[in-house]
């Protein structure tokens, strides 16, 4: 189900917890999980109930707990910007509305191509960059005014 | 960087770069000499706590609680394992001051969790990081790994017997998990789900274990208060509120950022550093400790300083020290609808109240923003919040309330305009001016 | 502690609740997801009360109580908060009272009587929740129901040991759910339906067939298993409508299992036999009564007359009531026949005649909970005895160690101490071992015979239990009494009980395993297996389908279709008996005729008929009562069944008396188990145990009511050459069915998994008697 490497950076996750307690590490295997295929499939959820020896059902209270699990696929590239009240108010929301344009698509939907999967997301803990944005999770983008907007666009095609 | 300026710092002295949060440089700086003094001259537990006690040092997270107080409510003599947790889950709006800390000064951190862990005798600890600054974490687990390899943390640290292994877990997208229970809940794999206290995790924490958890600035401070002994620290701040504090400073000022300022600083001040306001438009409200302290309108903002005391006075809070700015260009109604959408987003489901409550007060405002509000709103909306605040498991359903009746409180005539002319007091373009978005350069 | 709730004072033990007083004190609280035998989740916050200094309102559920304390559950401030909680759990909460199955039983529609607003201020759309599909018992048609107290998912995780719902989602989109559409397997589900306080779960065979109010509701017994659960019959128009647990804690607490609770299904089935059915030009066909037990007499006595009274045999199925089994064996003896048995699926009888008492749990069942240690040897556990096994669970859930020795690891739901799975042959050694290990720890001489037993670190682990353990107890299973050893097992436990002060005793297979030897339907000839080994001319069969409830259905039946008269009294019709059977006296079951049933620890229950009898059944004691009379027999002249019992048990007497499960003069041979060939390992799956369960149409649906596979480990499998699922022939004697192959590596060496009780098996041997296997 998960690739070699993946099963071997859930192990080391497993070893930041007491050995009884495998389920802590469920959080981040999910996440290995759902960077190898993209998403978080059903058969990815049990696999990783399985691994850890925890019941699907509570895998899955976990995976659509956290807001960043992906249940449904998503385009290649999923981009979240935060339209929390202090981005908000230094452009947040119309950075969100300026990619929605930009891009022919709403929130919650993927690109024709595939590519591009836009979300609005909650507080990032980055307010003073604002607007800010992340991308598949993992990289934050600051102060993203049109230009930088534009330029991250013609990077991500 | 943006750690944009400071008045006699403590936490952000000399932090200058982005290579300085190297161990050799926390060093440098004079890090983990706190710890070594202590585990060198093998300074007892019990005298630990009260220098941090004398500081009055106060959490740093939001509530405000004595730090020295927490811990000296851990059980001494536990025959188990006890746990140390850090929380820098930073989630709640307006506030960025950890993920700055961590990226600039991880080893401060770790430092404070490992006098803390040896302060209350405990074997383990975890610095929960919020999901979204997927950077940060990869950072503290490189700075763990610079403090592993020069034995300040794991097995007989430094020579001295105390053995502690200290972890970072991911969060992965859930305000909640900043509160410190459903944090424990979230580590042990399950959802971020607060538990009704008591028991209180100082009994029953982490895995059913004795646990103490603390904000990351809290734990960052740690190290200062033992160089400087509990009394300077106290006297860098003001009476009963100990110490310097950083505060993120977001919304519509010139430069937003952190700002490490000696408790009791004049908000004018803190207003002047970062920048003062956007376009020099005229501050409007402000609030001044994260999205679930009441917000403070103008007049009343520049009569505060920076501490719990003045700010509590105004009928807000100092909270984590996030100050939300906003001019004349801001529709209340717009901006309260926002943060309502974000307590129902966000509530766990767990508890009645909370759960149907906020998202009800998020229908009615939402509502009332889009032209269909009704006569009798207002009214409703204070009576839900009554029903739902001091009736949940957790503050979450206080956090959601509190916002929605200092709104209505200080802004009931822009409600009241919003209600009868189905349209917003501040014109639309003037609302999208005030953002900055398509004007501003960096 | 001292704590005054509305000016009443209760004196409380340290960590209790508000709530805990509360109740102590009779003063009502409204909650929804406090239940008493359930964790704390103080989430519904129905139960919020004032508490005198406190700023806020409490939850009475999870405010641990301090001394001197003072609430007031009536306050302004307290019912302010409960009403403003009542408005919160209304707004989205659909107003589909008028058709919803839990009206008239619904704590939310009572609650919101008192507490709910006349009129609703939320006049936004309701929350849409989509339904779930999750098998035959349970509906989750209405989610919108819900109230999130997650009395269910708590239940899942605690009672039941199986996690099968969860709360998906957060905010106001949390949902319960299983894990993507699976279904609810848990043998105890169907108490989530009591549980849930709204009509989010419901029954399904029971929804929409009656309103609450128009049920009358009788106290019965289950007619199940041995532990004897507690049941509240519920009646429309003269039909069992449905069954619920009746709270008796000392027994089943408020549980009962899914069989216990869905089997009534079969009691209104199309298979009840409604009229007597005779053998007339080689066919049954009905007729009256006195036709019927015309036949029945002068059929008797016609074999008595030519081959004497031993030529006849009696056996009655263990779920008959106590009154039957009287009946039954002073019939028999009064035709001068010794054999009459009750125990179609045992082997060994070996013990008989050693026994000191009547066999039993060796304990009350209260007793279970506060025990250190407990061995289980020879069972499965979660499915031969539900309520049993979930007391041990919760057992395992504070600090009682329990280990488990039987013929297949399965998954028992719980935190095993230990669990060693061996063949049914090896099973005498594997207890021997646990026996020296604990000689061994306690210094002990050595029993003899196992001088040269060499303990293995499972055996040790379990024996330190026992040892170590204030509180011990061994517990014979299913498999110990129907193994072919049994009584060397008997003896073993025994003996090891002995050693380590623990008590030993019998789970017991059914309704009435004790009832039968305090009704002493034993043989003083021919047992249960000798009355086929040595073929009689005469049975005479109660309430026992002999393909599915002997141990050896092919011996039995080639004895049936040898005899010249089998007499049949089976409140069914469908069976295949059919073939060979020359009368069916068409009897009652539970809920048709007043009875009495003895369970696991010798309590005397004894209940009611409820609704008339089906057709022309008639309460089997009855039937038997009149052939006593038709045969001449002295001492059939009861008037009620009171009376049978008072000859066993005197009246009011809660527990029977004379139990022991001591044996006189027998040991153990520890002979080494004969190699070659694989041996059969027979479960009995729970919804097949007995007539009524087998045809309960829902129970039928369930995943444990799948046909049966031969489960062999994958070394067996790669012996026989096939992959798994394969179909393959297995073979007993003359017998051969096709079944699918399953890999199952708990299964041990050489042994072959087939399940008992199924006709897709009846056709084969001994349950655990030699077996092959083939490629099909
Ligand atoms: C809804 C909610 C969100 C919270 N979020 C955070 C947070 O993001 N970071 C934090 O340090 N504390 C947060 N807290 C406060 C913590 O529960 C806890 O009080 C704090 O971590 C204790 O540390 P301190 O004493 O050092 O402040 C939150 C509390 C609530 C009720
Ligand atoms: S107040 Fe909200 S977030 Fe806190 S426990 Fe209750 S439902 Fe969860
Ligand atoms: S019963 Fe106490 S909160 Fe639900």
């Amino acid at each position: 189900m998960l690739s070699a490497e993946s099963l071997q950076r859930i192990d080391r996750e497993i070893a930041k917890y007491p050995a009884d307690q495998r389920q802590s590490a469920v959080m981040a295997a999910l996440a290995i999980a759902q960077e190898e295929k993209g998403w978080l499939p059903g058969e990815a959820i049990e696999f990783v109930a399985e691994y850890l020896g925890m019941p699907p059902i509570a895998a899955f209270e976990v995976a659509t707990f956290y807001n960043m699990y992906d249940l449904r696929p998503v385009g290649k590239y999923k981009v979240t910007v935060c339209t929390n009240l202090p981005c908000m108010l230094s452009g947040g929301v119309d950075a969100g509305e300026y990619l929605k344009k930009k891009l022919g698509i709403d929130y919650n939907e993927t690109t024709a191509d595939g590519l591009i999967t836009l979300k609005e997301g909650e507080c990032m803990g980055a307010c003073g960059d604002a607007p800010v944005m992340i991308v598949n999770n993992r990289r934050m983008c600051s102060w993203m005014n049109p230009e930088q907007i534009d330029k991250l666009l013609a990077e991500l095609k | 960087m943006a750690i944009l300026g400071a008045i006699n710092p403590m936490l952000t002295a000399g932090l200058d770069g982005d290579k300085a949060w190297h161990l050799a440089d926390y060093v440098k700086r004079g890090g983990y000499a706190a710890l070594r003094r202590i585990l060198e001259q093998k300074i007892a537990q019990g005298d630990v706590i009260n220098e941090v006690k004398k500081s009055v040092l106060r959490g740093r997270g939001g509530a405000g609680f004595p730090t020295g107080l927490k811990w000296s409510f851990m059980p001494r003599s536990f025959p188990g394992d006890k746990y140390v947790v850090c929380n820098s889950d930073e989630g709640e709006p307006g506030t960025f001051k950890d993920r700055d800390i961590l990226r600039y000064d991880p080893h401060s951190v770790i430092e404070g969790m490992i006098i803390a862990a040896y302060a209350m005798g405990a074997g383990r600890g975890y610095n929960y990081i919020h999901g979204e600054v997927w950077d940060i974490y990869q950072r503290f687990e490189e700075a763990l790994a610079e403090a592993r390899a020069a034995g300040l943390i794991g097995k007989d640290i430094l020579g001295s017997g105390f053995d502690f292994e200290l972890f970072a877990h991911h969060g992965y997208g859930a305000y909640i998990c900043g509160e410190e229970t459903a944090l424990l809940e979230s580590i042990e794999g399950k959802k971020g789900q607060p538990r009704f206290k008591p028991p209180f995790p100082a009994s029953f924490g982490l895995y059913g274990k004795p646990t103490t958890i603390n904000n990351t600035e809290t734990f960052a401070s740690i190290p200062y208060i033992i160089n400087l002994g509990g009394e300077s620290y106290l006297n860098a701040g003001k009476p009963n509120n100990g110490g310097t504090k950083l505060f993120s400073v977001s919304g519509h000022v010139n430069r937003p950022g952190n700002y490490e300022i000696p408790l009791g600083t004049p908000f004018a001040s803190l207003l002047e550093m970062a920048g003062g306001m956007r376009g020099g438009r005229k501050l409007k409200a402000c609030i001044p400790g994260g999205s679930s302290a009441p917000v403070v309108p103008a007049a009343q903002m520049m009569d505060c300083t920076m501490d719990y005391d003045s700010i509590s006075k105004a009928g807000s809070m100092l909270g984590s020290g996030a100050v939300i700015v906003m001019d004349e260009t801001t529709c209340m109604v717009r901006a309260l609808e926002r943060l309502s959408f974000f307590y129902y987003e966000e509530s766990c489901g767990q508890c009645t109240p909370c759960r149907e409550g906020t998202n009800w007060l998020y229908k009615i405002v939402h509502r009332i923003e889009h032209g269909q509000g009704r006569p009798d709103d207002l009214d409703l909306l204070g009576s839900v919040t009554t029903n739902i605040m001091g009736r949940t498991i957790c503050a979450l359903g206080d956090a959601a309330s509190m916002p929605v009746q200092s709104f209505i409180k200080h802004f009931r005539d822009e409600f009241a305009y919003h209600i009868d002319n189905k349209k917003c007091l501040v014109p639309v373009d003037v609302q999208r001016a005030g953002s900055g978005f398509f004007t501003a350069t960096v | 502690m001292e704590i005054e709730i509305d000016g009443k004072i209760a004196d409380v033990p340290d960590g209790s609740t508000i709530m805990d007083a509360a109740q102590q004190l009779g003063t009502y609280i409204p909650h929804f997801c406090y239940h008493k035998k359930l964790s704390i989740a103080a989430n519904c916050r129905m139960c919020l009360v004032q508490v005198e200094k406190a700023p806020k309102p409490m939850p009475a559920c999870a405010t641990p109580v301090t001394n001197g304390m003072k609430v007031f559950t009536h306050s302004d401030l307290a019912i302010k908060a409960q009403k403003g909680v009542m408005e919160f759990l209304l707004i989205n909460h659909p107003l589909d009272c008028p058709i919803c199955d839990q009206g008239g039983e619904c704590q939310l529609q009572d609650l919101a009587v008192g507490y709910g607003g006349a009129r609703s201020r939320f006049q936004e759309d309701k929350r849409i929740v989509f339904y779930k599909e999750v098998g035959p018992l349970i509906s989750m048609k209405e989610m919108a129901r819900c109230i999130h107290c997650t009395r269910c998912v708590r239940f899942g995780q605690e009672i039941a040991g199986l996690m099968e719902l969860g709360m998906a989602n957060r905010n106001m989109h949390s949902e319960i759910t299983t894990f993507l559409g699976r279904s609810i397997d848990s043998e105890l589900s169907g108490n989530m339906i009591d549980l849930c306080p709204v009509g989010a779960l419901t029954s399904k065979p029971f929804r929409y067939s009656a309103r609450s109010w128009e049920l009358a509701r009788r106290k019965s017994v289950s007619p199940h298993d041995s532990l004897g659960a507690n049941l509240t019959v519920q009646i429309k128009n003269n039909v069992v409508m449905r069954v619920l647990p009746r709270e008796n804690e000392d027994v089943n607490e408020c549980w009962i299992s899914d069989k216990d609770r869905f089997s009534y299904e079969s009691l209104n089935s199309p298979a009840r036999l409604t009229k007597p059915m005779i053998r007339i030009d080689g066919a049954l066909r009905e007729v009256e009564w006195n036709v019927a037990l015309d036949y029945v007499t002068h059929g008797l006595k016609d074999v008595i007359a030519t081959h004497g009274g031993e030529s006849i045999a009696a056996l009655a199925s263990p779920h008959s009531t106590l009154e039957e089994l009287y009946l039954l064996q002073k019939l028999t003896r009064g035709l001068g026949s010794g054999n009459v048995d009750f125990r179609p699926r045992r082997r060994d009888f070996s013990s008989d005649g050693h026994l000191a008492g009547i066999p039993w749990l060796g304990r009350k069942l209260s007793e279970i909970n506060d025990l250190d240690a407990a061995l289980v040897v020879g069972s499965f556990l979660r499915k031969d005895h539900p309520l049993f096994a979930q007391r041990l669970r919760q057992l395992t859930r504070k600090w009682g160690k329990v280990s488990l020795l039987s013929v297949a690891a399965d998954d028992q739901l719980m935190n095993l101490h230990a669990s060693r799975a061996v063949s049914p042959a090896e099973l005498p050694m594997a207890l021997a071992s646990v026996l020296k290990a604990a000689a061994q720890l306690k210094q002990a001489v050595i029993p003899a015979g196992l001088e040269t037993v060499e303990p293995c670190e499972i055996s040790q682990a379990i024996a330190r239990t026992l040892v170590e353990g204030e509180k011990g107890a061994i517990f014979l299973g299913n498999v110990a009494e129907q193994n072919p050893q049994a009584a060397e097992l008997h003896a073993l436990a025994l003996e090891l009980a002995k050693l380590t002060g623990a008590t030993c005793g019998f789970i017991g297979e059914a309704a009435n395993s004790v009832g039968g030897y305090v009704a002493k339907a034993l043989p003083t000839k021919l047992n249960a297996r000798e009355m086929f080994d040595q073929p009689r001319k005469a049975y005479f069969l109660l309430g026992v389908e002999p393909e599915l409830d002997c141990h050896d259905p092919q011996g039995a039946v080639s004895a049936l279709k040898a005899a010249s008269l089998v007499v049949l009294m089976t409140p069914f019709s469908d069976l295949a008996a059919c073939e060979y059977a020359d009368a069916l006296l068409p009897i009652t079951p539970f809920t048709e005729t007043a009875g009495t049933f003895v369970n696991c620890e010798g309590r005397v229950q004894s209940f009611r008929g409820l609704v008339r009898p089906f057709g022309e059944a008639r309460p089997a004691w009855k039937i038997i009562r009149v052939l006593g009379n038709l045969l001449d027999l002295s001492g059939f002249d009861y008037e009620s069944s009171e009376q049978v019992r008072g000859e066993m048990v005197p009246e009011a007497e809660e527990f029977v008396g004379g139990l022991s499960n001591s044996l006189r003069d027998i040991s153990w041979s520890m002979a080494a188990p004969k190699n070659g060939g694989l041996q059969r390992i027979a479960d009995v799956p729970i919804h097949f145990a007995d007539p009524l369960a087998r045809r309960s149409p829902s129970l039928q649906k369930t995943r444990d009511s799948a046909v049966p596979t031969a489960r062999m480990n994958s070394h067996t499998m790669a012996t026989i050459g096939v992959v798994d699922g394969a179909k393959v022939r297995v073979r007993q004697a003359q017998g051969v069915v096709e079944l699918s192959s399953q890999v199952d590596e708990s299964v041990p060496a050489n042994c072959l998994r087939v399940a008992a009780a199924h006709p897709a098996t009846a056709a084969l041997g001994e349950m655990f008697g030699a077996i092959n296997v083939e490629r099909a």
